[in-house]
């Protein structure tokens, strides 16, 4: 196996090969990934990935803030998928504290979730297609992005970092008419993923570019630490949603799309049946959506209302003091991880039992599943690094942290 | 769920499979455990770390397959200091382990995990990055996240937070 023995270091030993560069500025590097690539005329001999230019020290920064001053740092890990973080995060504190979050609560963090992963999913759909030469597809994925956007804007005030989950349950009741947008919009979505299919799907030129192309196996997904769409696509059936359930996933029905091609084609299908599905959570959280507080009752963790912290004196002093000094977690330490987008993100929580986190680790799915490209590009041709690229789903921001 | 006192009595956690499995193994080799807000950790020396983590791959009982995260937490200025934290999954079972090994500020040196799993590859280099912590028979130990000539560890706690100006 080629990737236990990974000789990185590139020297144009024989004059047979070159080293070609490939970022961190190209385009289809989804940001600031630095590929070093020893090629054989169109053929791939060794590929080494190059990370760390987007590196800015999140969990130094996490050790030196207050448990619920760290909510909007997790937004900006990985950028396509806030609200996904947040919950890690979130849940991580909570099972650190003990706290017992509302129905509501919980439905919401899961009804945002899906939002969430449909968002991802359309971007990575946009600029994978658009990668492979499939513009088109990039406007239309675009086109129902935006609405998502819009709704996050609607409940949180930010189309992209929300930092909409606090410890304790969410930040404000969802607005009026919010529900009713959700509503419409589950309504027309599946016609929209049918748009997309008739794009690419069947079509042969899609077919050619990415069937049998940027192969894994099974064994070598689970050794190279893949999770997500990327471990799916090589045929392990593992969805921390359904398989080890948090946030109340254990109430909702949905299937698990996997495909044991293991190639590029097979990645895609995963993430587009997870659109269907996504869709149908966000349908059943709509119906099932429970009534009560979004916040536990917990005085000395969770801010107090606005009303009543304007009005009692207790309240004014709690909130007062959750600002000026935090809360204190009992000391312990937690690993929780959730399903994103692209596979199992993992927040690893050590307390101290003050107000400060003495150490957050993320587990970052991508900086996994970038090892595997690899095993995935090596032998193959150089124009399908790009669609290698794609079909794991990077985002940097995730991998340099 | 309010919170349950940990339990760190190894008789009452023997029936765990890792513990059990552990025990099996090599009598002495599991130095405690601790079964904490539904997870369980079980630290051991350094010396077993490869040997133990190839077990509980591959033992029917336990198939801990996957390596979800490796990381490592700085208790300075305690000693030791280093704590390297490992926490496998088991796809076929749905259950998660931590080992955890400790290691002395003097001799920051531990076996790698590369030849059980390919991927504690880059885990291992970002916390060879961020700890300077060295792993023994690790392919490309070289720095992942910071640049190739940068001083210091950042992750340390004698580490500014700003850095060194």
């Amino acid at each position: 196996m080629a990737h236990l023995t990974p000789t990185p270091v590139l020297e144009p030993g024989q004059d047979r090969t070159m080293i070609l560069n490939m970022g961190p500025q190209h385009p289809s590097t989804h940001g600031v990934l630095r590929v070093l690539l020893e090629i054989d005329g169109e053929t791939v001999v060794r590929i080494m990935p190059d990370i760390g230019f987007l590196h800015t020290g999140i969990e130094k920064t996490c050790e030196a803030k207050f448990y619920q001053q760290v909510v909007p740092l997790t937004d900006r890990i990985d950028y396509l998928c806030p609200m996904t973080n947040n919950l890690c995060y979130v849940l991580a504190v909570e099972k650190l504290l003990g706290l017992e979050i509302p129905p509501k609560a919980q439905w919401m963090r899961v009804l945002m979730n899906e939002l969430t992963r449909i968002n991802s999913h359309l971007v990575w759909l946009g600029t994978h297609a658009m990668d492979i030469g499939a513009l088109t597809v990039f406007l239309y994925c675009f086109r129902e992005r935006e609405e998502i956007l819009k709704m996050f804007e609607m409940i949180s005030g930010q189309r992209m970092m929300s930092s909409y989950f606090r410890v304790g349950g969410i930040s404000l009741e969802p607005p009026l008419g919010f529900f009713d947008r959700v509503k419409q919009f589950a309504g027309y979505f599946p016609s929209k993923v049918d748009e997309y299919e008739n794009l690419l799907t069947g079509n042969p030129i899609w077919g050619m570019r990415t069937k049998g192309v940027a192969r894994m196996t099974a064994e070598d997904a689970i050794a190279l630490g893949a999770s997500g769409p990327t471990l799916r696509g090589s045929g392990v059936d593992i969805d921390l949603r359904r398989d080890m359930p948090y946030s109340g996933y254990e109430n909702f029905k949905f299937n698990v799309p996997v495909a044991q091609e293991g190639d590029v084609f097979a990645r895609y299908m995963c993430r587009v049946k997870e659109l269907r599905e996504s869709t149908s959570i966000v349908r059943q959280a709509l119906d099932g959506m429970p009534e009560g507080p979004v916040k536990a009752d917990a005085p000395g963790i969770v801010l107090p209302d606005r009303e009543k912290m304007k009005t009692q004196m207790e309240a004014l002093i709690y909130h007062f003091k959750i600002i000026t000094e935090g809360f204190a977690v009992p000391a312990g330490e937690v690993y929780q991880a959730v399903e994103s987008p692209r596979g199992e993100m993992g927040y690893y929580v050590v307390s101290d039992g003050t107000a400060k986190p003495y150490r957050v680790h993320m587990r970052a799915a991508c900086l996994a599943n970038l090892q595997t490209l690899p095993t995935m590009c090596e032998g193959g041709l150089i124009a399908d690094v790009v669609a290698a690229i794609g079909s794991i789903d990077i985002v940097l921001g995730e991998i340099d942290r | 769920m309010p919170l349950s006192p940990a339990i760190t009595d190894l008789e009452q956690l023997k029936g765990h499979p890792a513990v059990a499995r552990l025990l099996a193994w090599k009598p002495g080799v599991v130095q405690s455990v601790k079964f904490d807000r539904d997870e369980m950790t079980i630290n051991l020396d350094r010396s077993d770390l490869r040997a133990a983590c190839a077990l509980l791959r591959d033992d029917p009982e336990c198939l801990f397959n996957f390596l979800s995260d490796i990381t490592c937490v700085d208790w300075y200025p305690a000693e030791p200091r280093f704590e390297m934290v490992y926490h496998l999954l088991s796809i076929p079972k749905k259950e998660r382990v931590r080992l955890k090994v400790r290691l002395e500020s003097a001799s920051p040196v531990i076996e790698s995990l590369v030849p059980v799993w390919a991927g504690a590859n880059y885990f291992e280099r970002e916390v060879f990055d961020l700890f300077g912590i060295r792993f023994t028979g690790h392919p490309y130990l070289r720095r992942l996240l910071m640049p190739e000539d940068w001083e210091g560890h950042p992750l340390r706690k004698d580490y500014p937070v700003e850095g060194y100006r």
